[in-house]
């Protein structure tokens, strides 16, 4: 919880990692591919304030000390959403997978909890694997990292046949949230591996299921903004937003914070830290004090107010996630379900 | 260069090795490799140019990588003098891939074998319709905020500015109207004029457009800053 001014705000982190990128967990051939990963993300670091930077070294590898703290003590945090990411062909026992994540989240139950994986190319023993995952460690959301390299393969689609089959049976095992990050390979290599279409078609397939759309596209925030006004169930994840431009970018950070509250409005998007990436102790306290400038460029833009703050700190993936609210943090319309077709329609020329 | 005599030797100058590299862009950002702190050297010896690229980060889009490569080779090689440019892209996972199959004319199917399934034209020009979309959104700004009807008007109506410049050149590319009768706005698509009741949608896209442009390049410079350890205004 993080009070300002007298106002009360419950945050959730709902993207956020442990994991483990130290040269001791590099597969071995695969050593500049585990280092060039971590050293990028590592870079991403830069973008925040300099007093918050660690060194490469403990950023390879952090401890659950250093996560506890920098989330609940420091960071005003009330519930972590963990979301694995595997990695394997670089990182032995994966960069962040399920177990590290669920056997953390099951040392810290109220504060922390774990999301699963799965990749369609894992065939019948990816199904078994994802039910498996789902039974131990009870999971309502699943992250699925578009890019990942598996043998000769370079990524995949969520619109490919067997993405279709682990959408259904995810759904089947009783998850709700779809962490949607795109990354910069897919096969073929020829086409735009950012590109969100293939989110587009299966949000529409799958009613039921929320997509939670992480670095809102980045870097295709416009192809994501105008996918997400179609789409009731496509969600805006505001990790890198905050983390990447608040700090660095103010500028260009409240044109995109604009864009999304015009397009795809404040009941559908959601913090995240990106932690290890960024403390969210900066993040949580620069948005609350963070307004919209006055000036021209910004006047097409609907403005944020502390409900809508809240909104975005917490209410919205407390929602998602079916995490109790106390009473004194809730706001007037918290407990009511969003209004998709009006948030659809804040500000938006439709 | 038109001051050689006929016969004579041409040797290429290093600025224009450098003035040839001003016109490789980032098809994503749509700005000049050079402006972007992207040319990490450039040297020419006796008839060879040789130029070292570096990218933001070590797992950049290996597409857009590979057509910068491709771009910057085309350029130093048409430079006058030049009979052997050498383009190296530094610290990029497909870096011996991609310097191979430039190197040796491969295209991109060639360079990435069952990895790729075609060039990438449709992707360049999918990109090249965003940037006439954000460069359409830099002209339109200050027109809009003067109560101009923007739907109204014609190139050749619209002051002469750099980007208006750009703008031209952008739709030339794609094979859009780019002449001064033609419509300021225009379908990046089919080139046909748009009309009132989609005007508003237009515009919103057109800004969106930008604004994801020019965070990505704010993003891409802090990286770059932070891997190379240089100042961002060095790459400016």
């Amino acid at each position: 919880m993080y009070e300002k001014d007298g106002n009360k705000y419950f945050v959730v982190d709902s993207h956020m990692h442990y994991w483990d990128a130290s040269p001791a967990n590099w597969v071995p051939g695969q050593e500049q591919y585990a280092k060039g990963w971590i050293e990028c993300f590592h870079a991403y670091m830069g973008l925040g304030p300099p007093e918050t930077h660690w060194p490469l070294e403990k950023f390879q590898k952090y401890s659950e000390d250093d996560l506890m703290s920098d989330l609940f003590e420091k960071g005003h945090v009330d519930v972590g959403i963990c979301q694995p990411t595997y990695l394997k062909q670089w990182y032995t026992d994966g960069f962040n997978t399920t177990e590290r994540d669920g056997a953390l989240a099951e040392k810290h139950p109220g504060q922390l909890r774990t999301n699963t994986r799965f990749d369609p190319r894992d065939g019948e023993a990816g199904l078994e694997q994802l039910a498996a995952d789902v039974e131990r460690w009870h999971p309502v959301g699943v992250k699925l990292y578009t890019a990942e390299w598996k043998g000769e393969s370079r990524g995949w689609k969520l619109t490919d046949p067997e993405a279709y089959t682990y959408l259904a049976r995810a759904q089947e095992l009783g998850i709700k949230n779809i962490h949607v990050h795109k990354g910069p390979t897919i096969w073929p290599l020829d086409k735009d591996a950012f590109d969100v279409a293939d989110v587009d078609h299966a949000a529409t397939d799958f009613p039921e299921l929320n997509f939670i759309v992480e670095h809102v596209g980045l870097p295709r925030i416009e192809d994501f903004c105008f996918m997400a006004t179609q789409e009731p169930n496509v969600y805006a994840g505001l990790a890198v937003v905050i983390g990447g431009l608040m700090h660095a970018r103010p500028r260009f950070f409240a044109k995109v914070m604009g864009e999304l509250l015009f397009w795809v409005g404040e009941d559908k998007m959601t913090f995240g830290s990106d932690y290890g990436i960024w403390e969210p102790k900066w993040q949580v306290e620069g948005f609350v004090d963070w307004e919209m400038p006055d000036s021209e460029e910004f006047s097409d833009y609907p403005r944020l107010d502390v409900d809508g703050k809240k909104k975005i700190l917490g209410l919205n993936a407390a929602r998602l996630y079916d995490i109790e609210v106390p009473a004194d943090l809730q706001i007037a319309d918290a407990s009511a379900p969003a209004a998709q077709d009006a948030a659809v329609g804040v500000g938006g020329p439709t | 260069m038109s001051a050689a005599a006929p016969g004579a030797v041409v040797r290429p100058a290093r600025s224009d090795v450098l003035r040839a590299l001003d016109a490789v862009r980032d098809p994503e950002l749509d700005e000049a490799v050079t402006s972007l702190g992207f040319v990490a050297s450039y040297d020419v010896a006796g008839s060879t140019a040789e130029v070292h690229l570096r990218l933001p980060t070590y797992f950049c889009a290996p597409n857009f990588a590979f057509l910068m490569v491709a771009d910057a080779y085309d350029a130093v090689s048409a430079v006058p003098g030049v009979e052997r440019a050498v383009i190296v892209l530094d610290d990029h996972f497909a870096s011996d891939d991609i310097n191979t199959g430039v190197a040796a004319r491969a295209g991109f199917v060639g360079t990435f074998g069952d990895e790729a399934e075609g060039e990438l034209d449709d992707l360049r020009a999918d990109f090249v319709r965003k940037a006439v979309l954000a460069g359409t959104d830099r002209v339109c700004r200050p027109l809009l905020a003067q109560g101009e009807d923007v739907l109204t008007l014609r190139l050749g109506d619209v002051p002469q500015s750099p980007e208006l410049d750009r703008l031209r050149d952008r739709r030339a590319e794609l094979g859009l109207p780019a002449d001064d009768a033609s419509p300021l706005l225009v379908d990046v698509l089919t080139g046909e004029p748009v009309s009132r009741d989609d005007q508003r949608m237009y515009l919103g896209r057109a800004r969106l457009a930008r604004v994801n442009i020019e965070a990505n390049t704010g993003i891409c410079r802090g990286m770059l800053a932070h891997r190379y350890g240089t100042t961002e205004e060095e790459t400016q």
